[in-house]
């Protein structure tokens, strides 16, 4: 599970897997945005909560434009974007975070067009040489990720691909043919955010992903309880959680922590 | 140029991913993927459908008022002391702009699809009129979101879509303009997939919708090329038309496309002038127009270095945007049609120019064409023909120029 430079991206998530599931759980990787409320509290915010023992990291690169996120996220890398927060700086923060001993795997969370305006192979380079473990895009579906597979692939960076409730059988398998590391399954159609429920036919979805699937399905969007963490063991290989956690580190990185880990002691 | 272009041969463009050349795709979440493959599908059966045509030439026909003519702008063209200038007359067309030919033809298949919630984004507002209306004459839901800076400076168009009986949503994220809007509509779309039908107003978003509203609004460069070539005696040798994300433009121009002799002008929003950064001249601006992707689609994107979408500025609404139709990047690219710039001061001017001469009050959109031909025509010999594509009309924009006038005097 350890994060060394000689471990790729993809075995370093296996490694992920391969621990929580001998522990019997589920793993949790919550998601932190880089730059809120400011960039260094973002920082000690995900020290925090690896101290409090997640097992891996979204790390959230803010967008002018994201129209996969709710009033909450949108809200925080509205403010990061305002604290002068680019993409470079968000690989200066995982460099950071690996320099101060942080050794979850840390996959960057980014909308497609900071990465192209980066260039895309130079942007895997840097983010792999900056510590990172993996990408994940919410704009861009398998069929349009040619650009990224193969610098990727050289580079041992996971790349994470999405599948949503909306999601047929043919999707479900050529997404699983594409995704390495995890699958990011959407709970819900909709953005994110904090939901008090979850869908009901929930556990219907996620069987029908798993007849077609035997990657890690990692569960995200709308959940904020250790009840509802709790619910993940049995049900999904990872859950996401992002919005109550930006909420919780409004004022306070130490309130992530704690937060965390009561989502992480849900598990046990 | 032309024998690329021929080559490529737009009938067959895009192609079965959406792509126009390099622009275009499908750049969305996963949870819309299916919903896009179903509206492509439904898409191509309700095109190959008589009834469906049918049904949509009727109410182009009786209920929009089509076809639009084109008019002869005699004292603008002596005025200007070169070319003769023609109008295409989408102002004339019901609710007062070119917007409602692609509105009926979406809300009609919507109703096919049996989906009865329709959502739609708005800049100038002439959209989300056309979507209330083609949503009351069908008997559809319709939910239009808005920016609240457009909200502020298009009142009387606001007022209609609520008359209407649709519901007008304010966003307040980002800029607060039509680029939020989008990203608003997507949202909801996104939630409410299952049920809602996303009723885009221009030629861009994910694979089908440029091509799609491309082909709702050919109609008006198929029934302009039959009237000039009846006016006039021949083909023209220029379309102008203004271009925000691009609809009426590639409507316009798409019936041109293999006449060679027609140059195809579109004319961008220049705003404060491109040196000033307050613009929305995705092309005419090397530095922050670059290839990109937002909302869906590759296109020339008005864009940071860090690849933030910029903020943009027009005294016309409905060209205020930062990203432009993939296929006009495209056709740039293949030197098929050229693209320029009129100043919100260019605008105002040539706003002021047709109502004197002509009796008629243009959109601030379309008098970014009127612009440029007032640039063009007075260099062009008295037997060229220019052919303007005037988009809409100007009512809804009269508190707006009254303000603007008032700056300037």
């Amino acid at each position: 599970m350890k994060h060394t430079g000689t471990v790729t991206g993809v075995e370093a998530i296996a490694a992920l897997f391969a621990h929580t599931k001998a522990q019997n759980r589920a793993a949790f990787l919550p998601y932190f945005p880089v730059g809120y409320p400011t960039y260094a509290e973002s920082l000690d915010a995900i020290t925090a909560m690896a101290e409090a023992g997640v097992d891996g990291f979204e790390i959230g690169v803010p967008f002018s434009d994201p129209l996969a996120d709710g009033p909450t996220i949108q809200a925080a890398t509205q403010i990061a974007l305002e604290n002068g927060i680019t993409l470079r700086k968000c690989l200066d923060a995982v460099r950071a975070l690996r320099g101060r001993g942080v050794e979850q795997p840390m996959l960057l969370m980014s909308y497609l067009n900071p990465l192209l305006a980066y260039g895309v192979d130079a942007f895997v380079v840097d983010a792999k040489a900056a510590g990172a473990t993996g990408l994940i895009i919410p704009d861009l579906p398998p069929e349009e990720a040619a650009l990224f597979s193969d610098t990727c692939s050289r580079e041992g960076l996971a790349m994470v691909f999405f599948l949503a409730p909306t999601s047929d059988e043919r999707r479900i398998a050529l997404v699983n043919q594409s995704a390495t590391g995890f699958i990011y399954v959407v709970s819900l159609t909709g953005v994110t955010g904090a939901r008090t429920e979850l869908p009901a036919d929930l556990r219907n979805f996620i069987g029908r992903v798993r007849e077609h699937s035997d990657k890690p399905l990692v569960l995200g969007f709308g959940i904020s309880t250790p009840e509802q963490a709790r619910s993940m063991n049995d049900l999904v290989d990872g859950f996401i959680v992002g919005s109550a956690l930006v909420k919780a580190g409004k004022d306070d990185a130490e309130a992530v922590g704690i937060l965390a880990a009561q989502l992480r002691a849900a598990l046990e | 140029m032309t024998d690329q272009y021929m080559r490529t041969n737009t009938t067959i463009v895009p192609d079965e991913r959406g792509y126009f050349g390099e622009f275009g795709g499908r750049f969305v979440p996963e949870t819309l993927i299916p919903a896009l493959d179903e509206l492509t599908a439904a898409y191509r059966e309700a095109m190959a459908d008589p009834d469906f045509q049918a049904e949509f030439a009727n109410l182009q026909k009786t209920y929009t008022g089509r076809p639009t003519p084109v008019s002869y702008a005699k004292r603008l063209s002596e005025h200007l002391g070169g070319a003769q200038i023609y109008l295409k007359r989408e102002d004339l067309a019901h609710t007062g702009a070119h917007k409602i030919n692609n509105a009926l033809g979406q809300a009609l298949l919507a109703k096919r699809m049996g989906k009865r919630r329709v959502v739609a984004e708005t800049g100038a507002g002439q959209h989300g009129v056309a979507s209330a209306t083609a949503s009351a004459l069908l008997g559809l839901d319709c939910h239009v979101y808005m920016g609240s800076v457009d909200i502020a400076r298009q009142q009387p168009n606001v007022f209609r879509m609520r008359l209407l009986g649709a519901e007008v949503i304010p966003v307040e994220s980002g800029s607060k303009t039509l680029k939020d809007a989008i990203n608003e509509a997507i949202r909801d779309w996104v939630t409410n997939v299952n049920t809602t039908f996303y009723l885009l107003g221009s030629a861009l978003g994910p694979h089908p919708y440029p091509m799609m509203v491309r082909d709702f609004q050919s109609v008006i460069g198929i029934e302009a090329r039959e009237q000039i070539v009846e006016m006039a005696g021949r083909l023209p040798d220029v379309c102008v038309a203004c271009v925000g994300g691009g609809s009426n433009a590639i409507g316009l121009f798409h019936a041109f496309r293999q006449d060679e002799q027609v140059d195809l002008i579109g004319v961008e929003a220049g705003g404060h002038g491109v040196a000033s950064g307050e613009h929305a001249a995705r092309f005419a601006d090397p530095n922050l127009g670059r290839p990109g992707v937002l909302h869906g689609t590759r296109s020339y994107v008005l864009q940071d270095a860090d690849g933030q979408i910029m903020n943009t500025h027009s005294v016309s609404a409905g060209l205020d945007y930062a990203s432009i139709g993939p296929e006009h990047a495209f056709l740039r690219q293949q030197e098929r049609a050229f693209y320029t710039l009129a100043t919100d001061d260019e605008a105002l001017e040539a706003f002021q120019m047709l109502s004197q001469l002509e009796g008629i009050i243009p959109a601030l959109e379309s008098a970014h064409a009127i612009a440029e031909v007032v640039k063009r025509a007075p260099g062009m010999p008295k037997d060229a023909v220019i052919l303007v594509n005037l988009s809409g009309r100007g009512d809804k924009d009269l508190d707006t120029v009254i303000k603007e006038l008032g700056k300037r005097t």
